[in-house]
């Protein structure tokens, strides 16, 4: 494959394998609390094949426990920290669906971790990305959700969000409608609708907000998770960062968003974007989750233009990368498979490229001021728009959009020229002044 | 005022319009002799211009009080509980007295009083001229006396209504000027003659057309043939278009099931979109661009005439002339253009402003939103060429308050001869000099001028470029809004620069000042001050200046209703409000946040 030739013609100034490393991140956490602990345990990975050699969990918890709760989840993967929310001390910790069965299996151990999280007298919710039937339905394959016999201290709540295969009907659909220019305005329109992708969206962005909602604003924990716990989980817990955390909207907060809640998280690259749309039936993994995420990325962007200190772009290379990169970093299904594959040492990672400094003002979005605030979207069908720059991109000519937007820049630049040219001057004239004021009264 | 009973109501409470958990903010309720007026706890003004009412209703008696549900023809909806039902009665029924005036002498232009003497009133009138506006664009000249032409094409856009059936009467005078125009165009020997209507309307309609075509041709290959013209040549001379744009009526109820959809709580995705889909609003929208796009095209490709007209020729033509003229001048995209452009096409050729927008209490079947559907055109033509339109969406909108508002005259009656009998320059105001004052508001930032931008405008008007007009039919709506508007910020910034260009200028002649008098003085004291300590005042005092230097400005990054109560995802958790409504509401109360 490409990456594997793939020889870089610019200078590598930083390492992108190296950038965002498990132990960095967690010691933005170390600083705020000391109930949390990096965990060795998937180091060879042994306990969760789709989980990173190393996750943070409960201090409370030791390695033993973690080992027996992961064959009591989907995958193995047991509930680990995904975001600790410093406001309130607050997390939101992910995971598979329990393995109840029809049954109602459950584990002691399952029930302490999650419950370690919790403060004296408070609840927690669990946001299950299902509906309630199709959960109750997961039963008879071995899956399930949390009892409120057993986990007596947590509140359930149940989301659609979609399953791959459908999301990646909706793609199709949508696709096809953008590039017929020949339909009339009625058909367009009905075209659209029943893509559904706009109600995909809707769907995603209200689930994040609610788990934004239950941190920030009822001052709980949360535990989200769908049957695997690597799509619409990802997308929530993604999101919910993005709308709770400044840091995530900096570029480099951003490239360690996807770096940890995407790639490290185990959402299965290879196998959801093979293809893109224009995949035949059979590809039966195919999905566009991680579109959605950057669509709901994209709206949010939209609604707050001044919050997020990268641009459009970012988000256009990023999905060109997920489907066909000259780069390592997309490959495989999870850390294991990157390994395996020894991309490390074989492959060029992509924020090698993204974060030298020509690379990085393509991105860099002019309007930026650091907002320090959560920032609350609007999920209304009337603000949320059908993202042009990646579904129309091939069908209308940017060109007086592109040209507006350099004359935005321009403006935004010549201020800032300005604004340091008036304090030059202020500051000569301001020596001058108290030169003269000396002369006069020496 | 006659008409009113009761001018305060306490208590009174204005509903959240998309709240599904029936959220709101308690006030009072006032009634003056031209506005509704409500103050909330936190001392908001809500001000509602009786005229913009399009409809009051008052709902079944409830617990809490008695609902009044008030629709403004700017797309603002109301929704108020009054803890009395004889309050409410009354409101109610002083405004439906208020809203639907018998005369137009009682229309708020006839008592607004802006504080200027008779000379600044008429110099208000005269700044849109539009025997200036014709000198402009080069006629009268050689070819034209008096209509409309493009002066870059030697081709013309006219106008006129459908021919009369009982045409015989009259056809010779109609030859004449169809002749006329025609040969008013040296550049083509052939003109078009545009009928705006949908052709499935007009089947039977088409066959006289045809015949009258006929007539008209043959009229003019007679006279052509004098000067040596075939007559089967010229037979071919007008060509007849069809652009299909729906009837006045057919636009009202699209608007009203448009309307409908977009005021539904709870909205799905899959919903807006169907419901957009039913109303037809875009399609009508995009029949109306297309028009003035084949209008512009035959002009300025083929160089030919173009006639255009409707039924009546002042709705669906004076859409088409106007834009089509938006789409072949620069000129039209400027500010005072644009004001020229709407008294030109619109209000001199009779668009019935009073009846299309129900300014007085009439027929109903004769209000139609023929022109918010001209002024939704330009903002798309906007939204395709940031950069070509002097103006921005505030100016659109503000026009769009004003011919609902009558505020102002300029828009009040249905043509030119009722407006002179109202006497509409002596005694009320005209609109465009007060937003001539206020242009910074209504300028767009990104405007450029430069020969580079293509004078002539080639919208594409495939489906998928139209959208909906959120910041029209929700201006009101501000949960709605993206929360940091990059227009205001740039507008600003804009303005910002003005500001620095001038500090920079004054600065550096101040510093040229103390430079010169400094040398001057360095003759005599420069012994002396051989050593110069530096001074922490100075310092302090140089950082305060910077930091009171200009402040961006805080209000336009404030995050308004940045929020999750004011959000419709809040109201998917009821499991919150189950559990601890009291913290989840009083928690919200200000959050107003600056970033």
């Amino acid at each position: 494959m490409y990456p594997f030739f793939y020889r870089p013609m610019f200078e590598v100034i930083e390492d992108g394998w190296h950038s965002f490393l498990p132990e960095q991140e967690f010691e933005l956490y170390s600083s705020a609390t000391s109930e949390w602990r990096l965990s060795y345990v998937n180091k060879e990975f042994a306990v969760c094949p789709s989980y990173p050699p190393i996750v943070i969990v409960p201090k409370a918890i030791d390695d033993e426990a973690l080992r027996k709760v992961a064959t009591f989840r989907h995958g193995g993967r047991f509930p680990v920290l995904s975001y600790y929310h410093k406001k309130n001390g607050m997390v939101i910790m992910r995971s598979g669906q329990p393995l109840t069965g029809t049954n109602g299996r459950r584990c002691k151990e399952d029930e302490k971790l999650i419950n370690a999280t919790l403060r004296a007298g408070k609840r927690g919710y669990i946001i299950d990305t299902r509906p309630l039937n199709v959960a109750q339905q997961a039963r008879a394959k071995g899956g399930g959700f949390e009892q409120e016999a057993h986990y007596p201290q947590w509140r359930r709540i149940h989301k659609s969000i979609e399953r791959y295969h459908i999301l990646q009907e909706s793609l199709i659909k949508l696709v096809e409608a953008c590039n017929d220019q020949t339909h009339n305005m009625d058909r367009w329109l009905s075209r659209l609708e029943a893509s559904n992708w706009l109600t995909h969206i809707k769907e995603i962005l209200t689930t994040a907000c609610l788990a934004a909602q239950c941190l920030d604003r009822e001052g709980a924990s949360i535990l989200i998770h769908g049957t695997e716990g690597t799509d619409s989980t990802l997308q929530v817990t993604s999101l919910a960062q993005i709308i709770l955390e400044p840091r995530s909207r900096t570029i480099r907060g951003f490239e360690a968003l996807i770096e940890r809640e995407w790639l490290q998280a185990g959402h299965p690259f290879q196998q959801r974007c093979a293809q893109s749309a224009y995949c035949n039936s059979k590809q039966k993994w195919e999905s566009p989750v991680f579109l959605l995420f950057l669509d709901s990325v994209w709206q949010i962007l939209r609604q707050f233009p001044c919050s997020f200190e990268f641009n459009e772009n970012l988000l256009i290379m990023l999905f060109e990368h997920a489907y066909a990169s000259q780069f390592g970093t997309f490959l495989g299904n999870n850390e294991s498979e990157r390994c395996k594959l020894k991309l490390q040492q074989k492959t060029m990672s992509l924020w090698s490229w993204v974060n030298r400094p020509s690379e990085l003002s393509k991105f860099t979005n002019p309007l930026f001021e650091a907002n320090n605030l959560v920032i609350w979207p609007s999920v209304a069908p009337q603000s949320l728009q059908l993202w042009e720059g990646i579904f129309l991109r091939w069908n209308r000519s940017s060109k007086y959009l592109d040209e507006a937007y350099e004359e935005m820049v321009n403006i935004i630049e010549y201020n800032k020229e300005l604004q340091a040219k008036v304090n030059i001057l202020r500051r000569q004239l301001a020596e001058l002044e108290t030169e003269d004021g000396m002369q006069e009264s020496p | 005022m006659e008409h009113i009973r009761t001018t305060k109501v306490e208590q009174v409470k204005l509903l959240d319009r998309f709240s599904t958990s029936n959220k709101s903010l308690t006030g009072t309720l006032y009634l003056t002799a031209t506005h509704l007026l409500f103050i909330d706890s936190h001392q908001k003004e809500t001000w509602i211009l009786h005229h913009h009412i399009a409809l009051v209703e008052k709902l079944a008696l409830t617990t809490s009080g008695c609902p009044l549900v008030i629709q403004c023809k700017n797309f603002r909806t109301v929704h108020f509980i009054v803890p009395r039902e004889r309050d409410c009665h009354d409101i109610y029924n002083s405004l439906l007295q208020l809203s639907k005036q018998a005369k137009y002498e009682d229309l708020y232009a006839f008592s607004y009083n802006p504080k200027q003497n008779d000379s600044e009133r008429l110099r208000g009138w005269q700044l849109v001229d539009l025997a200036e506006e014709y000198k402009r664009m080069g006629v009268p000249n050689s070819n034209w006396q008096l209509s409309d032409a493009n002066r870059d094409y030697k081709a013309a856009i006219c106008r006129c209504s459908q021919p009369l059936s009982g045409f015989s009467a009259r056809c010779l005078e109609d030859e004449h000027l169809l002749q006329a125009i025609s040969k008013a165009n040296p550049a083509n020997r052939y003109m078009y003659v545009m009928d705006t209507r949908p052709r499935h309307r007009m089947q039977s309609w088409w066959a006289t057309q045809k015949d009258i075509g006929r007539i008209i041709l043959n009229a003019m290959a007679n006279r052509a043939a004098g000067k040596g013209y075939e007559n089967e040549d010229n037979y071919s001379n007008i060509r007849f278009q069809f652009v299909g744009i729906e009837n006045i009526h057919v636009m009202r109820s699209s608007l009203q099931k448009l309307l409908e959809v977009n005021g539904t709580k709870g909205l799905s995705v899959s919903d807006f979109y169907s419901g957009l889909e039913n109303a037809g609003w875009l399609r009508h929208i995009k029949a109306v661009m297309d028009a003035a796009i084949f209008l512009a095209k035959a002009i300025m490709v083929e160089n030919a005439s173009v006639l255009v007209h409707c039924s009546d020729g002042w709705d669906r033509t004076s859409q088409v002339c106007s834009l089509g003229s938006l789409l072949l001048d620069p000129y039209y995209r400027t500010i005072r253009g644009f004001m020229v452009l709407i008294e030109k096409d619109w209000i001199s050729f009779g668009h019935k402003y009073s009846e299309r927008c129900g300014h007085l209490d009439g027929d109903p079947k004769e209000v139609s939103p023929v022109f918010t559907q001209f002024l939704e055109c330009v903002w798309h033509l906007t939204e395709q060429f940031p950069q070509a339109f002097e103006f921005n969406e505030a100016f659109l909108l503000q026009i769009h308050e004003h011919i609902h508002s009558c505020q102002f005259g300029n828009f009040i009656g249905n043509c030119q001869k009722e407006r002179e009998e109202l006497k509409l320059k002596e005694k009320t105001y005209s609109l465009w000099p007060f937003l001539l004052d206020d242009q910074e508001k209504y300028v767009n930032p990104l405007y450029s001028s430069t020969s580079q931008k293509p004078a002539v405008l080639e919208p594409n008007t495939v489906a998928f470029h139209f959208k909906f007009w959120r910041n029209m039919y929700h201006q009101f709506d501000r949960t709605l809004h993206p929360r940091q508007s990059v227009f205001n910020i740039i507008m600003n910034m804009n303005e910002q620069n003005k500001q620095l260009q001038k500090d920079v200028k004054d600065l550096e002649s101040q510093i040229k000042q103390h430079k010169n008098k400094q040398t001057d003085g360095v003759l005599t004291k420069e012994l002396l001050n051989s050593v110069r300590p530096e001074s922490p005042a100075l310092k302090t005092s140089l950082c305060l200046k910077e930091q009171t230097l200009l402040p961006v400005n805080d209000a336009l990054r404030t995050i308004e209703g940045s929020n999750p109560a004011d959000n419709r995802y809040s109201e998917y958790a009821d499991e919150f409000s189950k559990a601890e409504p009291a913290v989840v509401s009083s928690e919200y109360g200000v959050a107003r946040m600056t970033c």
